[in-house]
């Protein structure tokens, strides 16, 4: 699955964002990423494969979560459901 | 091909029939327009925006922009999943537009995106447990439903969550049994 990166100074915690390239809450939570200047990869599942799309429900399924998009993994632990500022920042520290 | 105008003026259209409003954010307006004309594009049909359609008609059917869950989420939660539509008040600013949880049911998602949905007519189903709602698309059961207030009646899988007519509420909608005897 490819996940890509954008870069950021802010790398104290592992990002890794689900998202859907059409969604307006995923763009949201990539800019915010971005103007907080947090390093972070991504994912679009609608334009993965649908092999990857299930790899990525289980994956969030997994840790607890239902597999609706933005979904936030930090550190490979925690996961934020939808574009939860409180919760982001909280989570990153920032 | 259809243009980000005829989107809008669709949703515009929509959102004054059924006394909603559209997102006050320009940007976030536009980037939903955007995702539902692209969506129209790849799959024939504009499915929302925020879920991930998979291109098969009768998986998508419950999804497709006005989605199923509009107006349940709109009632409970003042938008809909995408925050598209919304109530007076958080479009007037008086309430903050928050993200909601996803309505739709898991046994719904199931089926459009778990193993079943790829494989081949000829596999082998496991018993049905939930009776409206088949894990295969072949074998989505249409039913007639009538709204026991205004007598609209609708084809489909499910009764709809608010009649389009009279807005009357998902249980005053009955199935319509039809039952045919030969004579002579």
């Amino acid at each position: 699955m490819e996940k890509i990166r954008v870069s950021g100074k802010n790398k104290t915690h592992k990002v890794l964002v689900y998202a859907i390239s059409t969604c307006a809450w995923c763009k949201m939570t990539k800019q915010f990423l971005k103007d907080s200047d947090v390093e972070y990869e991504y994912v679009d599942v609608d334009l993965a494969s649908e092999e990857d799309h299930e790899k990525i429900r289980k994956e969030i399924t997994r840790l607890g979560a239902s597999p609706s998009y933005p979904t936030l993994i930090v550190d490979e632990r925690t996961v934020i459901t939808g574009f939860r500022k409180d919760k982001i920042k909280e989570a990153l520290d920032i | 091909m259809i243009t980000l105008e005829k989107v809008r003026q669709r949703a515009e259209s929509d959102a004054k029939t059924y006394g909603y409003y559209l997102n006050p954010d320009p940007q976030f307006l536009q980037d939903l327009l955007e995702g539902l004309r692209k969506n129209e594009e790849r799959y024939g049909y504009p499915a929302c925006p925020c879920r991930v359609g998979t291109g098969n008609l009768e998986l998508d059917r419950d999804i497709i922009c006005p989605c199923d869950y509009r107006d349940a989420d709109v009632a409970e939660h003042g938008t809909c999943y995408c925050a598209l539509y919304m109530r007076k008040d958080l479009y007037e600013g008086k309430t903050p537009i928050n993200p909601i949880p996803e309505r739709r049911p898991p046994e719904k998602q199931a089926r459009a995106y778990g193993p079943t949905a790829a494989a081949t007519p000829a596999a082998q189903q496991a018993p049905e447990t939930k009776p409206n709602v088949s894990t295969r698309p072949d074998l989505v059961k249409k039913k007639l439903w009538y709204c026991k207030q205004c007598g609209y009646v609708v084809y489909r899988e499910d009764p709809p969550y608010v009649c389009p007519i009279c807005k009357a509420k998902r249980e005053m909608f009955a199935e319509i049994e039809i039952s045919t005897k030969l004579q002579g």
